[in-house]
């Protein structure tokens, strides 16, 4: 979309969008258009708005103030189900599918294929969604499980699932968060024909690469306010990541790369073999030191981490700690041996969200705080109030629930629950998945810094300017075996650019070639 | 997203459950409070408030008040126990007959031994086989019941050890029923161990997130094997005090009581989800429901329509509870 579209070219038109929820504000008097055929970024960090202004686009909250336009039709009822039938389609963050029903299944759920007698017709279903997923060039079996994929294949029946329903307006948040970059690159292709079908997609995400790739026009909100709305050559990244901010970005080039003397080793593994991956891995992980993992999807990058947190049965191999051989049966043991996981699923698997800040950060060591069998209230508040301090992590309070948190404070309590644990060896998961670019610089330093404390650290991240930031040493795992082991310097420019910017993307394309390479010699 | 909370369910929720949630809390005290003052009223001049009457309540419910304090640890785990009634009756049983050719303290070890094995049965199906608690303690219930009528051809079993009657219920203490003060005194200790306890918070965080519970650490097999062992220790309990205060031991005692005690739990503002609950809670739940069959009775009704207007009444405050998620 080069040039400003005529009014008609509108698939939406929202005008003087406020929302306010009891006290907060989340929206003010903003503004939002989207063309048809256009693929239009909604940027901002978390808190800005742009989930409640998807919200009320996708009917679950109504607005307190604005007029909305969809297809030149005003939205007058606010509900999910009058959105869909105004043909907007929302792809979630959190994924919704039925995981006890199969991909077709699922994408016809609710607007099902009958037979002439008026029974569900499963076969034509998963003929009707095998040519879906031909037209998107995907490899999923229609009549597979949803249980049984793996978190991208899921995403894509996901996104699959609001095609089919006809959606000229289709919202996608986070989209990649769990895809490969192979799977991502599908994923564009297909966003562009669609755009080129005259659907208006709304594209949010926090990583900006993508953003500049795939986007035509970008929006920009802060503090629930209107910033900005520009295509997206009038948009260099710079510019872009001040508007978010409001200041000088801390961006990933910022964090503070010194080379720390590196300690004796604490981890080391030899020859470990989960159930199916990871195959024969070997790692030696020393004091001070920081090591990343990268891999498609399907790598086994996140198997390493389970097994080493005995999640995951070990098949063979050793797991020394500090040169003495353990044995990690379940996240007892690890634990007991010193180990921390802040897992990839934050929600499902780092904290109980319906549960405060302090009974989250408390669990893995209730037992430490406690007096006898009696869970300490002050010692676990002094324990607590540290971490929030020293994390700052923005909450109401301890006893608050940790789903009112944002997500990059959501991350920071499982951190800070495992820093209580005091840990030796730090693996980390997908670290910043889903939190926006300020809170991912704050948790990298983060992670630098207790690096530097002589902890021992793995950080598995789909996210290679990610990796490239935090690590010392890179792992390169390709279908549950190590390919390469190497120093984080091999990514260097041999001709460094002062531009610390510059510096990141050279490594990160460096890194990316590497590991299309390794893939491809499997 | 800051304002985009952990799980769709919340993101919808968020809104309306910040302004229901305070009253949505104490509806259940409101509640018992109101029935508790509409009876007074209208019930005045057919003895509601005797003291003596007041007290029977009292001892009609402590035996579902007591199963409801289990059920509280039950359910805030995420698991159900259905089997407490029939395994109530199987405990009366148990123990007037070894209290019969054993005498008193057999008597008493057999009603505890019958809990624990029922309870470490029930509790190594759901967490080694994995079958779900819904269905092994569904299974254990037909099983108690027939073990019962087996081993007695259906007949009672009569108490007659006055020491017995006298600590199991049968008796007054001081002019205060025996029951009332096991009532208490497991309600107590309910309250503590899952409000102060490490073991409690396990609890509450194995019912709130298996995965997130588990990935902390909380050996989260052996928290769900020991609610469901209290769970049929506190039945087991209840069955010995049933069989104190009839004096004999009957398959028939406990019938239908896991109902009574799930919908105390659940009155309380317990989820039947997990995550959450309050001993409390269930114990005025317990006591609501008391309160209700008592009046019902009082007021003359058919125990067809005492049947009827119980249901109404608790289908009402369960809508109006916070646990209803």
């Amino acid at each position: 979309m080069n040039a400003q579209p005529v009014a008609d070219d509108y698939a939406v038109r929202m005008a003087g969008v406020s929302k306010q929820f009891g006290g907060v504000r989340a929206l003010d008097d903003v503004s939002f258009d989207v063309a048809k055929g256009e693929i239009h970024a909604l940027l901002g960090e978390n808190g800005a708005g742009k989930s409640t202004i998807l919200k009320i686009l996708n009917g679950v909250h109504a607005p307190s103030a604005g007029t909305i336009e969809v297809l030149g039709a005003p939205l007058t009822e606010h509900t999910p189900d009058a959105s869909r039938r105004a043909g907007v389609g929302m792809i979630f963050q959190e994924m919704s599918l039925i995981s006890t029903l199969t991909v077709a299944q699922n994408i016809f759920l609710n607007h099902e294929i009958k037979t002439r007698a008026g029974f569900i017709d499963d076969k034509s279903a998963a003929a009707r969604a095998r040519g879906l997923f031909a037209d998107l060039g995907v490899d999923i079996n229609p009549s597979a499980l949803v249980g049984d994929l793996s978190a991208g294949q899921r995403q894509l029946t996901e996104i699959v699932k609001a095609i089919s329903q006809k959606v000229r307006v289709l919202i996608l948040d986070e989209p990649t968060t769990a895809l490969s970059g192979g799977e991502v690159g599908k994923l564009f292709a297909f966003l562009r024909r669609l755009k080129s079908e005259g659907v208006a997609i709304v594209y949010v995400s926090h990583r900006m690469e993508e953003i500049t790739q795939i986007a035509d026009r970008a929006t920009i909100l802060r503090d629930g306010r209107h910033v900005v709305t520009a295509p997206l050559s009038d948009l260099p990244l710079e510019t872009m990541i001040e508007y978010i901010v409001g200041r000088r970005s801390r961006g990933f080039s910022d964090v503070v790369r010194s080379q720390v003397a590196l300690g004796k080793p604490l981890l080391e593994v030899r020859n470990l073999c989960g159930p199916a991956k990871p195959d024969n891995l070997n790692l030696i992980v020393r004091a001070g030191e920081i090591v990343g993992i990268a891999g498609l999807l399907g790598s086994g990058r996140s198997a390493v981490a389970r097994v080493l947190f005995g999640i995951d049965p070990r098949r063979s191999g050793e797991i020394l700690i500090n040169g003495a051989p353990v044995q990690i049966a379940n996240p007892r043991d690890a634990i007991a041996n010193g180990i921390a996981l802040i897992p990839e699923d934050r929600l499902r698997q780092g904290v109980i969200v319906e549960h405060s800040v302090e009974t989250n950060a408390s669990l893995p060591i209730i037992d430490r705080l406690a007096n006898a069998f009696f869970v300490s209230d002050t010692n676990a508040d002094a324990a607590v109030d540290t971490q929030i301090a020293a994390l700052r992590i923005k909450t109401a309070s301890r006893d608050a629930a940790v789903r009112t948190l944002s997500g990059g404070n959501q991350q920071k309590v499982v951190i800070a629950k495992w820093l209580l644990a005091e840990p030796q060896i730090l693996i980390l998961d997908e670290p910043t998945a889903g939190i926006d670019i300020g809170s991912k610089a704050e948790i990298i330093a983060l992670v630098r810094d207790l690096a530097k404390s002589g902890k021992a650290i793995i950080v598995i991240s789909s996210e290679l300017s990610e990796l490239l930031t935090a690590a010392d040493r890179l792992l390169i795992m390709v279908d549950g075996r190590v390919a390469r082991d190497c120093p984080r310097s091999e990514f260097d420019d041999p001709d460094p650019s002062d531009d610390e910017g510059a510096r990141l993307q050279y490594a990160e394309r460096q890194l990316s070639k590497v590991l299309q390479q390794a893939h491809a010699h499997v | 997203m800051s304002n985009a909370p952990a799980s769709p369910k919340g993101a919808v929720a968020a809104a309306p459950r910040f302004g229901l949630g305070n009253w949505r809390q104490y509806v259940i005290y409101v509640g018992f409070v109101a029935i508790f003052l509409i009876f007074a009223a209208t019930l005045y001049d057919k003895g509601f408030l005797d003291p003596n009457n007041l007290l029977n309540i009292g001892r009609q419910t402590a035996m579902i008040a007591i199963m409801a304090v289990a059920m509280t640890f039950v359910l805030s785990a995420g698991e159900i126990d259905l089997s407490i009634g029939m395994v109530a009756g199987l405990a009366s049983l148990t123990t007037a007959m070894a209290m019969d050719a054993w005498g008193l303290p057999a008597g008493v070890l057999a009603g505890l031994a019958t809990g624990l094995v029922v309870g470490v049965v029930n509790g190594t199906l759901t967490t080694r086989v994995g079958i779900p608690s819904f269905l092994t303690t569904l299974a254990m219930m037909g099983i108690a019941r027939g073990v019962a009528m087996w081993a007695t051809q259906t007949k009672s079993v009569p108490i007659l050890d006055d020491n017995y009657i006298a600590v199991f219920g049968g008796k007054d203490f001081f002019h205060f029923p025996v029951l009332l003060i096991w009532m208490v005194v497991v309600a107590v200790a309910g309250h503590v161990v899952l409000r102060k306890t490490t073991f409690g918070r396990r609890v509450l965080a194995t019912g709130g997130s298996e995965t997130a519970a588990r990935y902390s650490g909380v050996d989260t097999a052996s928290i769900k094997m020991r609610v469901l062992v209290i769970s049929s220790m506190a039945a087991c309990l209840a069955g010995m005090l049933y069989a104190g205060r009839l004096h004999s031991g009957r398959f028939q005692l406990g019938e239908g009581d896991e109902l009574s005690v799930i919908a105390a739990a659940v009155l309380g503002g317990t989820s039947l989800f997990g995550g959450a609950g309050t001993v409390v809670g269930s114990i005025v739940g317990a006591l609501m429901i008391g309160l209700i069959n008592n009046g019902l009775l009082l007021m003359g009704l058919e125990y067809s329509e005492q049947l009827i207007a119980r249901g109404v009444i608790i289908i009402l405050a369960v809508a109006l509870s916070p646990s209803r998620k």
